[in-house]
Formats: C-alpha cells, sequence, structure tokens
C-alpha cells in the first residue's frame, strides 16, 4: 500500500499521559527533531504539582503540546490536531481541547476496566462509539513494545515504560521526523546503561516502523522548513534563556557572576544551567531560604560580582524586605520572578502574570525599581542580558518577570555571535578617589549611579545599608529635606531607563479603532488573533511592553492614535491598572486565570465584542 | 581571611586607623563601647590590610557597630548579616569578613541564617552580643532572656525557655565557638585574635551588659569581686580552675562536671583537663552554662579544623575548569542541537 504524504503548513500536537508516561520527554525529544528539521515552534508542559499522583488518576495527567510550522509560530497552538492519550485519565482531561476531527493515538492496553472507572469513563471510549468524528488510531502499545523487547535484559516493568517511545515513534513517521538525533541523545544519556539505551530505540523503530507498515495509518504529514532569519538556532527554554544571559552580561561585563538561590518551582532549572557551568567564571549558592538567597546575592554585588536571584511568586514575596534594601542601597542586582500562580502556594506548576503589581510596587515606602518582561524563551536571553546591564549601568536592582509558560516552554533560538553583544561597561573608583573630605559613596554620575567602590580598595573604606544616607556623604541621615532628595533622585534614575528604551514597534497601522496593549508571555496570544484580524480588514494594532517599569516614552502617543485600549492578561487586570494611572482613560481588559496563556481565539472574540 | 600572613610591623597599622571621625551613639556606660576599643585594638595587629576587612551587621544596637569602625561596612536588615556576610565571602574570599549579630537578630529573626553559616563553615567571623535583652525597641524579652525575666512584653515573667547561643553554634557543627565578657579585655582580645585566625565560621558569644534594660544580667560575672567564684576561664590543655583563691575545680562526676575544692580530698591531676578540639568537653561546658551550680565558662570553647565552603567552591571552579577549559559564550551557545537556516 502506498501512503500517502500531505503537506501542511502548521500542526498542533499534545502529548499526555500518566505522570510516570515520560511524556515531557517524548515531548521534548519531538521538539528537538521538530527543530533539526527547521520549523519554526513553540511548546509548552503542563504538569501537575505532585511528582507522582496516584497512577491512572485524572489528576495525575501530564501533559506536553507543542505548535510547529513552516510560517512563524508565535504560540503553542490553542487546539491540538493530535492527541496522544496513554491512558483514559489523559483521554478524559484532554479530549475537550482536541479540535473537530482530530487525530487521536492511544495506548489501549492502557483501557482497562479499572483505569477507564478511575479515569470516569462508563465505557471503553475507544470501541464504544464516543469518539466519533475523530480519527482513533487505538495501538496497543504495551503489548506491542513487549513484543517487540522480549529477549531484551529489561523487567517486563521496566519494557512497560518504554511504550512512550514508541508513542513518539509512530509521532516521528506520521509527521517526517528524523529519529537519529533521538536514537544518539539515548545512547549518550544511558552510556552506562546500554541495555535502557537499545531497548528504549528498538520501541522508538517499532513505533516509527508500525506506522509505516500497518494498515490504520494512511497518511503521514511534512512541514517545510520555516523562513526564519537567516542563522544558526537552536531550541530553548526560557530559564535556560535566562541562565545564559546572564552569563553573556557577566562575560561582556568582565565579571564573575553569582546566584544566591532557593529551589522553586516553575524557576529552579536556572538554578541548575548555571551550577553547571563552574568553568564560566559562575559562582552558586543554594540558599538555605529565599531571603538568604537575595541576601547573599546583596553581599555579593557589594564585593562586586553581577549578583542574581531567582525565584517565583512566594519566593519573591519573602525577598521583598532585601530588594528594599538593594534598592537603598543602590546595588546592582538582577531578581528573577519565574511567576506561577497565586496567591501563596497557588498552583506552582500553572503560569500566571499577577505578580506585576509585586514587582512595580510590593515593597514597603516608596521603592522604585525597573522590571522587564520577556515575551518569548528566545527572549528571555535578551531581556537577562538587557537586565544586567541595566543593573550595572545604574546601580540598581532590577527585577526580570518571567513565567511558567516563558520559563519551561521553548522556542527556536537564534544563536547570537557573542562578539556582536555589546560590551558593559563596569568601573569602580581606586584609591585616587579619596579626596580630602573623604570617599563620598553616595556622589552621582551623568546617570545619577552612585560609585561601586568595592571593599580590599585602599583608602575608600564606607558604611553602606538600610537606614537612609545622606546624598553624596554617604553618613547616616534622618533629615527631611534629605529624605525627600533621596527618594527623588531613586525614582528619578529608574525613570531615566526610559531612555534607554527603543522606540515603540506597533504591529500593524500606528493609528486606528483598537489598540491591543499586551506584556510578557502573552504576546504570542495577541500576535496571532490581532494578525488574524488585521486578515479580516479590522483596523487592529498590537503594542507589546517590555519594560513595564519605567513605560516606554511614547507610550501615551501611540495609544492616543487609537479609539480603543485592550489589555488581555493573565491576571485580573494588573496592567490595566497601571496603564489607567498612566493614561487616565477607560481600558478594555481580558482576564483570565486558568493557570494557562491566552488562546489566540480568545482574544479574537474581545476584539470583535469592542468592534462590535 | 586569606592565609597569606603578612608581617605585621609592614602594615603598620594602629587603632587610631580604625576610628572614623562620626560619634559613637550608644547609650553611656554601654558594654558595646569595651567590645568596639578592643577590636579596634586587635585589629591592626592582625596581619589583615585595613582595606580587606568587611564588617556586617543586621539590626539592633549591636548591628550599629560597622558605622563605629573605620572599614567597610554594610548595616543591613534584621538577622540576614551571615546571609549577606556569605555572599561577600564567596564573591571575594580575600577579604576578612566580620559578621555582627545581637541575640535578637542572631537567634530570632536571623536564627535560620545563623545556623546554616555555621553549618557551612564558610570563613567568617561572627560576633554575638549577648545582652538577653531587645535593646533597640526599647526592652522586651528576648530568645536569650531567662525564665520569669520581667520585662515590657513579658510583665508578668517570660515563659519563654531561653537559648544558650554557644550551645547553638556546637549543634550547627561550628568549628570554632569562644565566649567572652564585655568588660574583660584580655579575653575579647583573645577571642577576637583566635576567631581571625581561624580558618572556618567563627563564633564567639560576648556576655554584653545592656545598662538601660536589662542593667546586671550577668553581674555575677561581671562584677570583679564575685567574677572569680562564678566564671571559669578554660585554657586549652590546661586543668579547668578557679575560684578567687584559684582552689577550685570542675571534675566528671556522673557524666556531669561538678565543682570540688581543691586540697585534701581533690587535687589538680582529678580535674578535667579542657581540650578544644574535643566536642564532649565543649558539651560539658556549655551545659554548665545555666546550671547555678557550676560557674559559667568562657574561653576559646571549641577550635577544630574543617575544610570551608569556600575553599571547597574555589577549588571545584579550578578543577573543572581544568577538566572542560575555560567555557566561552561560544561554547555555552552551541551546547545543545544546532542548526542553521541558509
Amino acid at each position: 500500500m502506498t501512503k500517502k504524504v500531505v503537506r501542511i503548513n502548521e500542526a498542533t500536537i499534545r502529548f499526555a499521559g500518566d505522570s510516570g508516561d515520560g511524556m515531557q520527554l517524548t515531548g521534548t525529544r519531538f521538539t528537538e527533531a521538530t527543530a533539526i528539521v527547521g520549523n519554526d515552534l513553540k511548546t509548552i508542559p503542563n504538569y501537575p504539582s505532585e511528582i507522582r499522583a496516584p497512577l491512572g488518576t485524572l489528576a495525575g495527567v501530564s501533559a506536553f503540546q507543542l505548535m510547529f510550522g513552516s510560517t512563524r509560530v508565535f504560540t503553542p497552538g490553542d487546539m491540538p490536531d493530535t492527541l496522544v492519550a496513554m491512558n483514559p485519565a489523559a483521554l478524559k482531561v484532554h479530549l475537550r481541547d482536541l479540535k473537530k476531527g482530530g487525530n487521536i493515538l492511544a495506548n489501549s492496553n492502557a483501557f482497562t476496566d479499572k483505569n477507564l472507572k478511575m479515569a470516569g469513563w462508563e465505557a471503553d471510549p475507544l470501541t464504544d462509539g464516543s469518539l466519533e468524528g475523530y480519527t482513533v488510531y487505538s495501538m496497543e502499545m504495551s503489548k506491542l513494545v513487549g513484543k517487540a523487547l522480549e529477549n531484551s535484559d529489561l523487567t517486563s516493568k521496566g519494557i512497560e515504560r518504554t511504550k512512550n517511545m514508541f508513542a513518539l515513534g509512530v509521532l516521528f513517521w506520521m509527521y517526517n521526523r528524523p529519529i537519529q538525533p533521538t536514537e544518539d541523545w539515548l545512547r549518550k544519556k544511558f552510556a552506562k546503561n546500554p541495555s535502557i539505551a537499545e531497548a528504549n530505540i528498538l520501541a522508538m523503530k517499532t513505533g516509527y516502523n508500525y506506522g509505516e507498515t500497518t494498515e490504520i495509518f494512511t497518511t503521514s504529514y511534512s512541514v517545510d522548513k520555516a523562513e526564519l532569519p537567516k542563522g544558526k538556532y537552536r531550541n530553548i527554554t526560557g530559564n535556560v534563556a535566562v541562565a545564559y544571559g546572564l552569563v553573556a552580561a557577566a562575560k561582556k561585563a568582565g565579571k564573575e557572576l553569582f546566584l544566591g538561590s532557593y529551589p522553586i518551582t516553575p524557576a529552579s532549572e536556572i538554578l541548575h544551567t548555571l551550577s553547571g557551568l563552574r568553568n564560566y567564571n559562575v559562582k552558586t549558592f543554594q540558599a538555605e531560604d529565599e531571603i538568604a538567597g537575595i541576601s547573599a546575592a546583596i553581599g555579593a554585588a557589594y564585593a562586586g560580582a553581577l549578583a542574581c536571584t531567582t525565584t517565583s511568586g512566594p519566593g519573591m514575596a519573602l525577598k521583598t524586605e532585601a530588594i528594599g534594601l538593594a534598592i537603598i542601597t543602590e546595588l546592582p542586582l538582577v531578581i528573577v520572578n519565574v511567576q506561577r500562580g497565586g496567591p501563596s502556594t497557588g498552583m506552582p506548576t500553572k503560569m500566571e502574570q499577577s505578580d506585576l503589581l509585586q514587582a512595580v510596587h510590593g515593597r514597603n515606602s516608596d521603592a522604585t525599581i525597573p522590571v522587564i518582561a520577556p515575551l518569548d524563551p528566545a527572549d528571555c536571553f535578551d531581556c537577562a542580558f538587557e537586565a544586567a546591564r541595566i543593573a550595572l549601568k545604574y546601580m540598581t536592582p532590577v527585577i526580570l518577570l518571567s513565567d511558567g509558560y516563558l520559563g519551561q516552554g521553548s522556542g527556536p533560538w537564534q544563536i547570537p555571535d557573542p562578539k556582536s553583544l555589546p560590551e558593559i561597561k563596569v568601573s569602580h573608583p581606586d584609591s585616587s578617589a579619596r579626596t580630602e573630605a573623604g570617599f563620598m559613596p553616595y556622589s552621582r554620575d551623568a546617570n545619577e549611579a552612585r560609585p561601586w567602590a568595592l571593599p580590599g580598595t585602599p583608602g575608600l573604606e564606607h558604611r553602606i545599608g538600610g537606614l537612609e544616607k545622606e546624598n553624596i556623604t554617604g553618613m547616616v541621615s534622618q533629615d527631611a529635606e534629605n529624605h525627600q532628595i533621596m527618594t527623588d533622585i531613586r525614582a528619578r534614575k529608574v525613570q531615566n531607563i526610559a531612555n534607554e528604551i527603543p522606540p515603540s514597534e506597533i504591529f500593524g497601522e500606528s493609528k486606528g479603532k483598537v489598540l491591543v496593549i499586551g506584556w510578557g508571555s502573552t504576546h504570542g496570544s495577541i500576535h496571532v488573533a490581532v494578525a488574524r484580524a488585521q486578515k479580516n480588514g479590522q483596523s487592529v494594532s498590537q503594542l507589546h511592553l517590555r519594560w513595564v517599569s519605567p513605560f516606554p516614552p511614547d507610550l501615551k502617543a501611540i495609544c492616543d492614535n487609537f479609539d480603543e485600549l485592550l489589555i488581555p492578561e493573565v491576571n485580573m487586570g494588573q496592567l490595566a491598572l497601571l496603564l489607567k494611572a498612566e493614561l487616565i482613560r477607560p481600558i478594555h481588559q481580558l482576564n483570565k486565570v486558568r493557570g494557562e496563556p491566552f488562546r489566540a481565539s480568545e482574544i479574537e472574540e474581545k476584539i470583535n465584542e469592542i468592534l462590535g | 581571611m586569606s592565609e597569606s600572613i603578612i608581617e605585621i610591623d609592614d602594615l603598620n597599622l594602629t587603632r587610631k586607623d580604625f576610628v572614623p571621625g562620626n560619634e559613637v551613639r550608644w547609650c553611656p556606660g554601654c558594654g558595646d563601647y569595651s567590645v568596639l576599643a578592643n577590636m579596634q585594638k586587635t585589629l591592626p595587629i592582625m596581619g589583615v590590610k585595613k582595606e580587606n576587612y568587611a564588617f556586617i551587621s543586621g539590626i539592633g544596637c549591636s548591628s550599629r557597630f560597622p558605622y563605629y569602625m573605620d572599614t567597610y561596612g554594610f548595616h543591613s536588615i534584621h538577622g540576614r548579616a551571615p546571609a549577606i556576610a556569605s555572599g561577600v565571602k564567596l564573591a571575594n574570599p580575600d577579604l576578612a569578613v566580620w559578621v555582627i549579630t545581637g541575640d535578637g537578630d542572631g537567634f530570632s529573626i536571623g536564627g535560620n541564617h545563623m545556623i546554616h553559616a555555621l553549618r557551612r563553615n564558610i570563613d567568617m567571623n561572627i560576633m554575638l552580643f549577648n545582652n538577653r535583652i531587645y535593646g533597640l525597641t526599647k526592652g522586651q524579652y528576648s530568645p536569650t532572656s531567662l525564665l520569669g525575666k520581667k520585662t515590657k512584653s513579658s510583665p508578668f515573667g517570660s515563659v519563654d525557655r531561653p537559648f544558650n547561643p554557644s550551645a547553638i553554634a556546637l549543634g550547627a557543627n561550628a568549628t570554632f565557638i569562644s565566649r567572652a565578657l564585655d568588660v574583660d579585655a584580655k579575653g575579647l582580645q583573645e577571642s577576637i585574635k583566635r576567631a581571625q585566625r581561624h580558618k572556618g565560621a567563627s563564633f564567639i558569644e560576648v556576655y554584653q551588659n545592656c545598662i538601660i534594660f536589662n542593667d546586671g544580667e550577668f553581674e555575677d560575672v561581671e562584677n570583679k569581686a564575685s567574677r572569680p567564684d562564678n566564671a571559669l576561664f578554660v585554657v586549652h590543655g590546661e586543668p579547668m580552675i578557679f575560684g578567687k583563691d584559684s582552689d577550685k575545680g570542675i571534675i566528671m562526676n556522673d557524666h556531669h562536671p561538678k565543682v570540688v575544692t581543691l586540697g585534701k580530698d581533690w587535687t589538680e591531676k582529678d580535674l578535667l583537663v579542657h581540650d578544644e578540639t574535643n566536642s564532649i568537653i565543649t558539651n560539658l561546658l556549655l551545659e554548665m552554662t545555666f546550671d547555678p551550680t557550676n560557674p559559667t565558662p568562657f574561653g576559646i570553647l571549641r577550635a577544630v579544623e574543617a575544610p570551608t565552603y569556600d575553599d571547597m567552591l574555589v577549588a571545584q571552579i579550578k578543577e573543572i575548569t581544568e577538566i572542560r577549559g575555560e567555557g566561552t559564550l561560544e561554547n555555552l551557545f552551541y551546547s545543545g542541537d544546532v542548526w542553521e537556516v541558509k
């Protein structure tokens, strides 16, 4: 039988299974193969906060979605075209998202009476006709790998665990992806245990051949290379990109990078990545708690390192007082918050954008701080680099607001030429900075930054601290007038950073009916929705903010050119609140907090509603 | 501190070099003055350049200390000084880092940082001013205040069992523990010198009188007349003898320390001999702290050698760099699966 190959522009695939089924790994391997083929892509993991929730339950379902295409891909896709369901619970949880007519690849061996009951199916959906309207590929994955691996050294449990590689093999065939990179990867990963590597490779090949030879599959799909800008690429998650951006900034500043951090989901990968870079002039310090993480970083900044701390919302709350200390001592520091659902412990593995007000205003007193927010995983590199550059130039802490979707999601990253990255100029005063009146630790340069005099420099011994200091001399001061001066300087210093922000890019016309304003990871969904609206002839443009504090200087002028403003946010209206105060005009809001990013269609609907 | 011993004379430092121009603002008669003076007297002769000292403190009366030392100083936030100091030392291992803290700062709000700094054995010196009271907030009981203590926040007497800070330091596996009295210049200087020379986290507990809110708390050992009978100054390798006439000693009795009078029944040979490297002896001494039948021990209670976090970190960086070579951005960026769009 000759099988058809259908050329498609894009596809969205979701891998879903029990949290022990290895869905994140399967998805990641498919992503790597897809990246190598040259498609543009975006990914998003979706997993429970329990490491191993009870087997077969709805709570234990872990999923990974990616969208890839031959044109630019801005989101991991709204509704999947293909759903891999390794058990009944996975099908139950994810079926409602599947496109009508979409493909379901199921491991029928897992559809036992017990599992069906646990997932809340009254009868087996694979056989009772309830999946009518979908294309169902019901495969005995467990049995097939059992047969293929009957001569392997693995235990029957070990053999059963390779079924995700079978599913991956089928998907590789179905979407014409190369299997070699995964083969290489498995051999490297299990170098010390070759029988596991070979078993997984065989399971994957069995799946691939199953697609190729059995009659249940009649069609496979091909997706052409995307027309990305020329250059070298690799796939990268936002958390790894943040780590790389910080390393790059440290190198360009001629500084040691110091990370003080405490493990927290979904930010820990930054700590993991940097901890593996001992030969890159990186010191990592896993502290006893969140407060010690930032405190050690502040100490390292005082001693002359490019210092950073990484966390998520609850950790940010704990670091609050220390952020105030970094502000008043005017030390450079990068604070990374990979946001998750809250309040309190909230939803550790689910994304949210609800720490914006905390970042901008969440401290005692008037404690202004610059806040930058990356728009996709690759942009996490640029934002981390920029955050570090600004921190060093202005002698200020900077908050980088990522989120779980950016941090753990991935996309292609055009690898920059290290030589093209700007040098970051850092200077430390030497003994000659001491005059007859002594050393002035709170004197100011053109940016109103104070000198970064390092302990160990003869003659510049001075004291800093959390008590208000007299401008210029740095002596402890509780003087009324001085406090006003210092508060004004701290605010002005942050405001001056607006001068660093390049003119805002507007997607669409610079004048029109609706301007959709976003920040952070909503960029992709907004972009797709606005593009569709523009295609429909609607007068809609997009403005995306990377700096949310300070705002870009051209913000008001741009907004004045539009009749209506719309802000979609994965929070209950935090940027909208800030912008209403900034612009003094009504703003349409689209808010949801469901632990997941917007679908483009949701934003499209809101645009249509506004335009009537 | 870095172990590079600089000839003391070469540095030519004096106490004056460590005294800044500003006015010291502790209450007149505060025990802190004596500690400050002894610190300023001792540091010039430690063979460390003045610019290499960094004093890090938290919040409280004693935490104003860095403002009164003409060295690098960081007066930070409540309880966090050990964590900040850890970052200072790791970022620049050449610095001689001192943490100044109090019983509230170091053992209430900052207790967690304290035990972890000691556990890690980061090479720095932590000096605790223990006055068993909150002074800066005007007189509430602290985690070292004794049971029954009447304060503004415990008008009917404290029902809060106190910490014995040096015992916590031992529990955290600190490699250096000493205890000194604010009025005892010799003991203070000895503690400061030994701590500064010790490689690893050093813990010095200073019994310090708060003249305003807890005056006389340590009267039995502060008072010159009663001190000899109530304080035991231990010396490594020497029997534990105390008393006005040096006629009392400590023996081991039923696994507990016990005071005996030297003379017909007991001789020096029967007494416990101090061994600062033996944690059982340190533990025995610390047990005497709250025991009214025993004197309060002072001196170098413990000093052992152990690898420091900072040394191990630097060594690991060196080792990995030797194996992998110095990382470049090219290596880093191209460490994944790379493809090219032409």
